[in-house]
């Protein structure tokens, strides 16, 4: 019981120090440069102690002190109390939601079972629509509550392209679930274990839908439409300053993790290396003796999960800037006419194979 | 019950620290107001329209049509995780449940609720 609640918090205390710790301020700094060099620029590079700037790497910590010490601006008209919850509804969720993706597979350590996911739930991945929805609640009282109409349209427009693409999101997966028969992210992820086995080979058309409808459910690039900045200058978070700016910043990286990890988990083969079994990593380290091995092992396998995140990550931040922005109706028309149309027929094939 | 206790303790640790960034610009940042400032941002302009008036009634439909489709999504949910034990007579039906909310799609496609001009 006691070594189970180590091991619990241990695991919380390991997600909450990677994300909130390392990929949240690092992603911050990642985007600028990524953007940099791929518009043949140097990027942010000026922030120093003692003169050392580690590449700029500094600059996520400059703009916290930099942002901690802004005025907290509420306008006039505004409603306080909602101005400031929204960014709360916003953050929270989107931290939460990591917590049933599994980061390694299950090890026996010293006669201690280790399962390496926070919660292991039976309803993985409803849990984490569930939770991911309800980050639309933030949008859209930051937006209605600025007493702003930029801000106000901007929620509008989030509000509309959240919903619509969220039914092609919940289609999108199906096909998977079909597949793998479990709504377990552990299971799915054991399930991977064969290369040809992932998600990506079995359900090519539903990893396409996933991630148009993922990056449409995290507002990025093509689909910014509610944050616009030509059109409606910041959308829904216009009024916002200081922290609570930076707090929909966090969640919007924060869920560009969790949709990495969903990718990983559901389609890219989860903690396991192509081509090499458990087992084979099992004999590769056997000089380490058994408990060593099976830690070397979980070690590995936490490598190759992290490094398949971070290839996501790259991939989200390059469709960001490579694309140009849709226009409203393009991207509603996209939405209902081809993602939902897409899915509901990937569904039928995936159903018609899985039966022959 | 108690694999729920995990995302408990995740859920406080996450309040707790959105609750904390709140706190923290609420206390550290200088607070200096004046009627100008106040305004709320419209490029420089004085604002001469609320935003709190009537919006397109397009956006009310999109709500309208995300909750019959999500409701679908949530009927497949189990069905999809049964499959393979349902077979063929499973798969059938909710086939022809599926044709019936498409023909949903198609009446609200004609009928032009999808276009935004």
């Amino acid at each position: 019981m006691i070594a189970d609640l180590i091991e619990a918090v241990a695991k919380i205390l390991f997600i909450f120090g990677v994300n909130m710790g390392f990929f949240a301020p690092v992603l911050g700094w990642v985007e600028r440069k990524q953007s940099a060099v791929m518009q043949d620029r140097v990027g942010a590079n000026r922030a120093d102690i003692f003169g050392f700037t580690l590449i700029g790497l500094l600059h996520p910590v400059a703009d916290t002190i930099k942002l901690l010490t802004k005025e907290d601006f509420i306008p006039a008209g505004a409603n306080k109390l909602f101005h400031t919850l929204a960014p709360f509804i916003t953050l929270t969720p989107a931290l939460i939601a990591f917590s049933v993706i599994p980061f390694g597979g299950q090890y026996e350590i010293y006669g201690h079972t280790i399962n390496l996911v926070i919660a292991d739930l039976d309803v993985g991945i409803l849990f984490i629509f569930a939770f991911a929805s309800l980050s639309i609640y933030g949008v859209v009282l930051g937006g209605w509550s600025s007493n702003n109409n930029w801000s106000f349209l901007g929620a509008m427009r989030a509000s509309a392209q959240m919903l619509s693409y969220e039914v092609a999101m919940g289609l999108a997966i199906i096909g998977v679930i079909m597949v793998y028969g479990s709504l377990r992210l552990t299971d799915i992820g054991a399930m991977q274990e064969n290369f040809f086995k992932w998600g990506i080979f079995l359900q090519p058309i539903g990893f396409i839908l996933f991630i148009a409808c993922a990056t449409a459910e995290n507002k990025r690039i093509p689909f910014d439409i509610p944050e616009a900045e030509t059109e409606i200058v910041a959308g829904y978070f216009t009024e916002y300053s200081s922290m609570k700016f930076i707090m929909f910043w966090m969640a919007e990286f924060l869920e560009m993790i969790t949709i990495a990890g969903i990718i990983t988990t559901l389609f890219l083969g989860a903690w396991h290396i192509p081509f090499i079994s458990s087992k084979m990593l099992l004999s590769l380290f056997s000089f380490a003796g058994a408990n060593g091995a099976t830690i070397l092992v979980m070690l590995t396998n936490i490598a190759t999960f992290f490094t398949k995140i971070i290839f996501m990550i790259w991939f989200q931040m390059t469709i960001r800037w490579t694309l140009p922005r849709f226009r409203y109706d393009q991207m509603m028309k996209l939405g209902w006419k081809i993602l939902l149309p897409l899915s509901l027929i990937n569904i039928f094939i995936t159903g018609l194979v899985l039966l022959l | 019950m108690s694999e729920y206790i995990p995302v408990l303790i995740m859920l406080i640790i996450g309040a707790g620290t959105s609750a904390l960034i709140l706190v923290a610009t609420t206390i550290i940042g200088p607070k200096k107001s004046f009627a100008d400032k106040m305004e709320p941002f419209e490029c420089g302009e004085s604002p001469i329209v609320s935003p709190k008036l009537r919006f397109s009634v397009k956006f009310y439909l999109v709500a309208l049509f995300f909750v019959i489709f999500d409701i679908e999504a949530v009927f497949l949910y189990p069905w999809a995780v049964l499959f393979k034990s349902l077979g063929l007579f499973g798969f059938v039906e909710m086939m022809i449940f599926l044709a019936l909310l498409g023909v949903g799609l198609i009446y609200i496609w004609k009928k032009g609720a999808l276009e935004w001009e």
